[in-house]
């Protein structure tokens, strides 16, 4: 085929960009992370009998939680419908007629999403890190800068399955099917599966593998990712702790999300013949 | 015709066991306008799309102006192109004026001339009016203005004029004889064989996947050797020497009404019947000669296959 032409590619991404702002997804979505990151930090305690603001790495890893389980299926319902609802509705034909190739389609595509999960991410945690910045002081701010890249991270991870799927299913419903089993799967269920294991095999497991099914799954690379180096939250996890500290090194870490971002795409890429 | 702008050769089309083309040669010269026709799941489409380059022919070679759909060249074959799909869908979201914009920048045109195509197809006052307002006919018009972007020497329109309205059939042929005056070569599919037969210099009947018939209009009635349809209004009361002369000739059936008397007319007795009613008298008073319709020859070309 022909090289790659990066101004098709920034034409499909404008126009998703502007789709996600003009119906005010960016915006509710950046009100969401806001709301919850302030309600988080501020009332995360309040099952201890307790309010107000704590340490930052308490806060970051109540935040975890939460971004674990929303972040994800923001991801996935962004981009679930990226190409198979344009397949369904007919206009890909005519899309695809222009003088661009399914290549630069599927990336504009991802692109476009990626920015709109970006600065919504970014807004929204970032303000509710201006207000932690003035309660929790600048050393604060670092840790929190690294939990807000790494739930960026995670987004694109889930954006690119998402992306993958609209290429893989028929039509909108089963895409849309095959999302939320996807979301069931690494949010709900993967962690439960490797405790049964564990459990059921009681201890005769070679533990060295387990650090590699937790790399399977994305959602459990960003919480290693953002759990480790903080000592007095490491105890709240069972399962971290079964991982290697050697194997705890961020830029690994960071690569092998980077690995989950671009093997769907890839995946993506080869079936949208 | 001048130089070949399109040329098909050979080119097959298979989903498993079905044959959606099946063996089609065509080349469309520069300049023309060129009709292709025939039942729906005829194959029409499917070639549509090979010529695009949006699916791979099975096997056979497809060139535009020389150069492959496929290969290297094909940003530059594609910017050549407009095409109108048969279901058009833009995007709901966008205005009119935003549409046009879109497409012009992923077509390497110049924003600046979206204003005036949408003059063009007449939707000027709605440049601004998102498409989900739209009338099924004025999308028609703005995907029609979309294949414009560019000034493309080649159009592919597949059922251009689904959804329009007989006035806006009139100016989309209109703009159709304008384009054509500037060189514009045309590939247009219609099931309306009416709207198209007076149009088009060429056409092709599809059918099964193949080309059943190639020509001119004209030429595709020579072949099919169809009866002419008459109708010769008499005096009233006073038929019988039509029906004499009729019979003599070995004309009918004979259909009557209100003095009107309608039969089909073998081409070669053309001649010979008029000579005979012209010298009839008084008691004919008018004759109305039909050349068989395009759909007439379409009927013929499908019977001719069936037996």
């Amino acid at each position: 085929m022909s090289a790659i032409e990066f101004g098709q590619i920034g034409v499909i991404a404008g126009k998703e960009f502007r789709d996600r702002l003009r119906n005010r997804w960016v915006l509710a979505v950046a009100a969401v992370f806001t709301v919850f990151a302030l309600v988080i930090a501020y009332f995360g305690a309040a099952q201890q009998g307790a309010v107000g603001w704590r340490s930052i790495d308490v806060t970051i890893a109540s935040l975890v939680s939460l971004v674990i389980y929303l972040v994800p299926l923001i991801a996935l319902i962004l981009g679930y419908d990226a190409i198979v609802a344009e397949r369904e509705r007919g206009s890909l034909d005519l899309l695809l007629s222009m003088p661009i190739t399914r290549f630069e389609v599927l990336l504009g595509k991802f692109t476009g999403l990626a920015g709109a999960l970006g600065v919504a991410t970014v807004a929204g945690f970032g303000l509710a890190g201006l207000l932690l910045f003035y309660q929790l002081g600048s050393a604060a701010l670092f840790h929190y800068g690294g939990f807000v890249l790494s739930a960026f991270l995670l987004s694109l991870c889930f954006l690119s399955l998402a992306v993958m799927v609209s290429v893989l299913a028929e039509d909108r419903m089963r895409a849309s099917g095959i999302a939320i089993a996807l979301w069931f799967f690494y949010v709900l269920v993967y962690d439960l599966l490797l405790l049964g294991l564990l459990v059921i095999s009681e201890g005769k497991l070679n533990l060295n593998f387990f650090p590699v099914l937790l790399m399977l799954n994305p959602a459990d690379i960003f919480r290693i990712l953002n759990i480790f180096g903080f000592e007095d939250v490491q105890r709240l996890y069972g399962l971290a702790t079964v991982f290697p500290e050697t194997l705890a090194n961020p830029w690994l870490l960071g690569s092998a999300m980077v690995f989950w971002i671009i093997a769907p795409l890839g995946v993506a890429a080869w079936r949208f013949k | 015709m001048t130089d070949k702008l399109i040329e098909i050769r050979n080119v097959h089309k298979a989903y498993g066991a079905v044959k959606a083309v099946d063996g089609v040669d065509l080349t469309v010269g520069s300049g023309e306008l060129f009709g292709l026709i025939g039942h729906n799941g005829a194959g029409k489409t499917t070639l549509f799309k090979m010529m695009l380059g949006l699916l791979p022919a099975s096997s056979g070679e497809i060139r535009i102006g020389g150069r492959s759909v496929h290969g290297a060249a094909f940003r530059d074959v594609r910017r050549g192109i407009g095409y109108l799909p048969e279901s058009l869908a833009l995007y709901d979201n966008l205005t009119g004026l935003e549409t046009l914009h879109f497409f012009a920048r992923l077509k390497g045109v110049d924003r600046s001339t979206s204003p005036a195509l949408l003059e063009k197809v007449g939707l000027v006052g709605a440049a601004g009016q998102r498409v989900r307002n739209y009338s099924k006919g004025m999308r028609q018009r703005l995907g029609f203005a979309q294949a414009l972007l560019g000034s493309p020497r080649l159009l592919f329109l597949d059922e251009p004029t689904n959804g329009l309205d007989p006035q806006g059939i009139l100016e989309f042929y209109r703009i159709l004889a304008e384009l054509r005056q500037g060189g514009v070569t045309v590939v247009l599919t219609s099931h309306i064989l009416a709207e198209i037969q007076q149009r088009v210099d060429r056409l092709a009947l599809m059918r099964n996947g193949r080309i059943q018939a190639l020509g001119t209009v004209h030429a595709l009635r020579q072949g099919q050797n169809l009866p002419l349809t008459l109708r010769v209004s008499f005096r009233p009361g006073d038929d019988k020497l039509l029906m004499t002369t009729l019979a003599s000739l070995n004309i009918g059936p004979v259909e009557t009404i209100d003095g009107i008397a309608r039969f089909a007319c073998p081409r070669q007795k053309k001649m010979a019947l008029l000579a005979a009613l012209t010298a009839a008298g008084p008691s004919i008073r008018d004759i109305d000669v039909h050349e068989p319709s395009l759909e007439d020859i379409f009927l013929g070309y499908a019977e001719e296959e069936a037996t």
